[in-house]
């Protein structure tokens, strides 16, 4: 069963082709991770997905259907959530008020009374409870972090879009976020990971597609993507100049 | 025990409103009546723009739009129409918001600044409509007929003070709306709007929706009290229906106060009144009362942009389950 279809999708902004002709299926369960340099088109390719913005070609089908174009708030409801890039808490409600709101306006739709239930629990489940009466503007990068990714899992999604959850985080954060991926991923919640800490990023993926100027250049496990030469070219420049650095650090 | 805890803040909100509805009541002074009918008169209005202003977080400069023209709509009503002070009083609300509809749908896709020079371009727009609309009496106007009156208690006196029971009814309405909305699913969609309007779209909130709503409850209020203050009033003229500058001082009692309380625009329009009757009668001040107003709007918008609610929420935060 295919949780998303995308198909052919283009979007150009201006005279730049953002996206060009990428496809893929993703079966409901798996983690699938998107790398690729930036500006490759990564958060366009979730700001397509989650309808932010409209193709210009292509089709997204959401759980059989076609939801090309859709607006943002009745992906919300059709249970697919995000967390974004460069974090945007609610910053003047307090943590829990920001959860409440996923919970209240996400797939489930719950009352004030129920979604306060959920935020509790979740917020216990990205390790924010004792933080919940603050300001979300008072919290830390790494906690706010964890505040998109509750409030992203207080609606209940059946698809989530992580953007570079681990992005400014060290490396015990970084440990503690992956947990909290896998976790969510045992709860049947499909996940699509944008990502540039790649050791993460390769082990948590099922599934991997490598975007390149808008382009899809490779798709395959971990390690097909990492073996990859057109991959290794995207990032390095020149394959042959990767495999020299990775014979002389062999060497040493 | 947990019932009344839950709602402290309404309870202490209506408990300032009846407290100073209660003043002229006790000294039974007609010039004290008159302090206290512009008092509550400016709590209603701050607390419906509240709605707007401080729950959703759009600035909207013409405000004073929804006050006017409900108030001209119910005063045809019962100048020309012969309808009753009730009938003209949802008349005028539901013509404000009929407006307000229409108005959303047309411009609240508009942020920040755009949004607040539309609103200022509607409010001439009316008003120079109205200037030129021979059934409202054109730059003229409209009076109503002292005879009017006799149906409300039995002459001009009565008819006054029966105006001031129904404003204490109204703002106690307004108020209670007020807090409602702001403790309602509703009302959380309405602040997440405040911060990020796009994260809450990405949450799921229908802004487009939310805030047509928000802008239709915070101008149905105004519409019903422009009815009744120009059946106080007696006539009608576009000038004094329209005036802008009620829209900014609406603003300053709303900033004053704390935008996005319940409590805060009460306390900020009744403080402002008092601080706008205490200028008006002082000799030195009496010509530039507007100018202290723009000062005040400044030094709030500067130093304690939160407002005096605002700010002692968040100096104790003890208190924050009594003021909201």
């Amino acid at each position: 069963m295919m949780i998303l279809q995308v198909e052919g999708v283009g979007k150009v902004f201006g005279g730049l082709q953002a996206l060009s002709n990428v496809t893929f299926d993703l079966p409901k369960g798996q983690i699938l991770g998107l790398i690729g340099p930036n500006g490759a088109g990564k958060t366009t390719l979730f700001n397509v997905i989650n309808g932010v913005y409209a193709p210009n070609g292509g089709r997204v089908v959401f759980n059989g259907e076609d939801v090309t174009g859709s607006k943002t708030y009745h992906m919300a409801h059709r249970g697919l959530a995000r967390t974004h890039q460069i974090v945007r808490p609610l910053n003047e409600l307090s943590v829990r008020e920001n959860v409440v709101v996923g919970a209240c306006f996400g797939r489930e739709g719950h009352n004030l009374g129920q979604a306060g239930e959920i935020a509790d629990e979740v917020l216990a489940f990205v390790g924010l409870a004792a933080r919940s009466d603050q300001l979300a503007g008072s919290l830390n990068v790494g906690q706010k972090k964890r505040l998109e990714m509750a409030r992203a899992l207080a609606a209940r999604p059946y698809l989530l879009l992580l953007d570079e959850v681990l992005a400014g985080l060290n490396p015990s954060e970084i440990s503690g976020m992956v947990e909290i991926v896998q976790k969510i991923r045992d709860r049947d919640v499909t996940i699509i990971m944008i990502e540039h800490v790649m050791h993460a990023v390769m082990n948590v993926s099922d599934r991997m597609i490598v975007l390149d100027y808008g382009q899809q250049i490779a798709e395959g496990t971990p390690e097909e993507v990492a073996n990859d030469p057109k991959v290794i070219e995207a990032y390095l420049g020149d394959p042959e100049l990767a495999e020299r650095l990775m014979r002389d650090s062999d060497d040493e | 025990m947990n019932g009344i805890r839950k709602y402290l803040g309404l309870i202490l909100a209506i408990f300032v409103v009846l407290a100073m509805a209660a003043w002229p009541m006790i000294d039974g002074k007609d010039i004290t009546r008159e302090v206290v009918f512009t008092m509550l008169l400016s709590v209603a209005l701050a607390s419906s723009l509240n709605i707007l202003l401080g729950y959703t977080g759009y600035v909207s400069f013409g405000h004073v739009v929804f006050f006017g023209l409900g108030g001209y709509v119910g005063f045809y009503l019962m100048a020309v129409q012969d309808w009753s002070l009730w009938s003209a009083m949802v008349a005028g609300g539901l013509a404000s918001a009929v407006l307000a509809f229409l108005l959303g749908k047309a411009i609240l896709r508009l942020r920040g600044g755009y949004f607040a020079l539309a609103t200022i371009g509607i409010n001439e727009a009316v008003r120079a409509f109205i200037n030129n609309f021979d059934l409202f009496g054109g730059p003229v106007g409209m009076s109503l007929n002292f005879q009017v009156y006799q149906n409300y208690g039995g002459g001009a006196r009565e008819a006054l003070w029966m105006s001031f029971y129904v404003l204490i009814a109204l703002t106690l309405l307004t108020v209670t709306v007020s807090y409602f909305v702001r403790s309602s699913k509703f009302g959380l969609g309405l602040l997440a709007i405040r911060e990020d309007e796009d994260a809450a779209e990405v949450m799921g909130v229908i802004a487009p929706n939310a805030k047509t709503w928000a802008y239709v409850l915070s101008a149905v209020f105004p519409g019903i009290l422009g009815v009744l203050f120009f059946f106080k009033n007696g006539n009608i003229e576009p000038a004094p229906a329209f005036r802008l500058h009620l829209s900014i001082e609406m603003i300053v009692m709303v900033m004053l106060g704390g935008q996005g309380t319940v409590l805060g625009p009460i306390l900020g329009g009744a403080g402002y009144q008092r601080l706008r009757g205490f200028l008006l009668t002082n000799p030195l001040f009496k010509n530039i009362q507007l100018a202290v107003a723009g000062v005040l709007l400044l030094v709030i918008v500067l130093f304690v942009p939160a407002g005096v609610v605002g700010w002692v929420r968040q100096r104790f935060p003890k208190l924050r389950r009594i003021l909201q």
